[in-house]
């Protein structure tokens, strides 16, 4: 992408609606919760003026609803909370991954459980991001830690939404949604947008809203009240869009809504390696946390200790293939994360017994500083 | 060797403006085409309760994001100054107002009539955080002055750009008279 615009002083959650705005979000609903209500604030401002709609609902099911329908009807559309709103959130979100409806979920993460702490930083949705709605779903999950990604990445959870017909979770958290920083925005020529595919109906006889008719798992969109009638249900369903109980039914139903994100992860899956090349000792990490880490990194190499990074962008799909691809001199993985533990789970799962894999948690409504990722990582290599 | 990287902490209670400070402090960084990065930090609460912003200023990338040894810090509150005072850069100082009582630390204290010069002088306790501004600008040159007026007219609401840049200048003034 060119810099055209002049740099600017832009906080992390006013990149999110701008960066929905230039994928073309035209429609918000939500219910404000700290620390995403800017999200809804700047959306109410910018939205009417770009002709979108903005409506603040009675609260977070509502509002999940509502994106739902509006995206069902054309738009894009996209809601954003905090924990407790996107607990509320998850039946819905259950229903637009069942019913392949694509939108985005902006989950500025705060301290948990329950009302937890509203102003300060987490990382604790690790998992509801993956698992919070119930049954086997497909699901996308990306997590920014800096301002200027945060406007590319929530273009990138549109496209990807829009290209899969899946629900697309951008996971921040406190620090980097309330960071203001100096940014230069992309020139909006320069911006790739996907939308979602349409069937040509000239050469359909009967338009099935959920049959393959490509071969690649995803079913072309007509949008609703555009003329072609069909049934959406949050029942399992044939191509019809009608409920079926049958086996072979419900097999190949899940297994399509698998397979759209399974058959294209390398296109999903996006991370950053920092020094990893002759690492003894890689820190995983994402969101804010990982500037703590890039921070540590720069230190620990300067004293010439065989120290690097992984960063993840995508967190669900999780990238095992990062993990497994990591070079021969590694021996040790650090997971860093503002919670108890819970991405270590996947990444232990990933390593397989090949790496040490060591936690490095903080639950305190604090990031992680630079101190603790360099007194962990000088820990874990005086053990080895 | 690190980067240069300058940081300061405003500190007091919710409702002094501070985030503003911050944000106005960070924009005009970036006028002066430095690299800047701003942050909060504060209670469930809209007004009182403690609050603070926080400003990482740098020719270089910024990645932590965060202030852990300020070379600056303002504190408009005793809670304040005694939480942050024994945790600075070697050559840190700390701005307090005439309302706050002095404290032991080790390093240089400025203490100046911040909340009384806009209540009595400007006329607006409200614009105490752009007299604040004011001050860290003259005294320390972490950002110019064309820059932090600039970044001012830009931030501050409509209709109040004379009454706050009087409230700057009357920063400028305090630091003044301290020779």
């Amino acid at each position: 992408m060119t810099m055209t615009s002049k740099p600017r002083l832009m906080q992390g959650n006013e990149a999110c609606v701008e960066g929905a705005i230039a994928a073309g979000m035209r429609f918000y609903a939500g219910y404000p919760i700290t620390p995403s209500t800017e999200i809804a604030e700047i959306a109410a401002e910018r939205l009417p003026k770009v002709g979108g709609k903005f409506i603040q609902m009675e609260d977070e099911i509502a509002s999940m609803g509502a994106v739902i329908g509006a995206s069902l009807a054309g738009l894009k559309a996209m809601t954003a909370t905090s924990g407790p709103g996107f607990s509320l959130k998850q039946e819905n979100i259950g229903f637009a991954c069942l019913t392949e409806v694509p939108c985005v979920v902006v989950d500025v993460q705060r301290g948990g459980p329950s009302t937890g702490q509203p102003t300060l930083p987490a990382q604790g949705d690790v998992m509801q991001a993956r698992w919070g709605t119930h049954g086997d779903h497909p699901i996308i999950t990306l997590s920014p830690s800096y301002v200027r990604e945060v406007f590319d990445m929530t273009i990138r959870a549109f496209n990807l939404s829009e290209k899969y017909r899946v629900p697309c979770i951008l996971l921040m958290d406190e620090v980097v949604g309330h960071l203001r920083e100096r940014v230069e925005l992309p020139d909006p020529a320069s911006i790739k947008i996907i939308n979602r595919k349409r069937p040509d109906l000239s050469k359909i006889e009967y338009y099935n809203p959920y049959q393959d008719y490509d071969g690649d798992g995803i079913p072309p969109m007509v949008n609703f009240g555009e003329g072609v009638p069909y049934h959406v249900t949050g029942l399992i369903h044939d191509i019809t869009g009608f409920p079926s109980t049958k086996p072979e039914v419900t097999e190949y139903l899940i297994s399509r809504l698998m397979r759209k994100i399974n058959d294209n992860l390398d296109e999903i899956i996006d991370y950053e390696k920092f020094y990893t090349e002759d690492s003894e000792t890689v820190v995983v990490s994402f969101g804010s946390t990982a500037r703590s880490v890039i921070r540590a990194v720069k230190i620990l190499r300067r004293e010439g200790q065989k120290v690097g990074m992984l960063r993840l962008k995508t967190i669900w799909p999780f990238p095992h293939k990062a993990i497994q691809e990591l070079p021969p001199t590694t021996k040790n993985i650090i997971v860093a994360e503002m919670n108890f533990g819970q991405l270590i789970e996947v990444v232990g799962a990933s390593a397989k017994g090949r790496f040490n894999v060591i936690g490095l948690n903080k639950y305190n409504g604090e990031l992680i500083s630079p101190d603790e990722v360099i007194a962990k990582v000088r820990e874990v290599n005086k053990n080895a | 060797m690190m980067e240069e990287r300058v940081e300061i902490r405003l500190s007091g209670s919710g409702g002094q403006g501070l985030i503003l400070a911050g944000i106005i402090l960070a924009e005009a960084a970036i006028l002066d085409g430095k690299n800047a990065v701003q942050s909060q930090s504060y209670g469930p609460e809209a007004r009182g309760g403690a609050s603070r912003a926080e400003v990482v200023i740098s020719n270089d990338e910024i990645d932590y994001p965060k202030v852990t040894k300020p070379q600056v810090i303002l504190a408009l509150t005793n809670e304040a100054l005694n939480k942050f005072k024994d945790n600075l850069a070697p050559d840190g100082i700390i701005i307090i107002d005439s309302s706050v009582k002095k404290a032991d630390t080790p390093y240089k204290i400025v203490q100046l009539p911040i909340i009384e010069t806009a209540r009595d002088r400007i006329g607006r306790s409200m614009v105490a955080n752009i007299v604040a501004v004011g001050v860290i600008t003259a005294l320390t040159k972490v950002v110019s002055r064309e820059a932090v007026e600039r970044a001012i007219l830009k931030r501050v609401p409509k209709g109040t750009e004379e009454l706050n840049k009087k409230a700057l200048y009357a920063g400028y003034e305090l630091v003044n008279q301290l020779t």
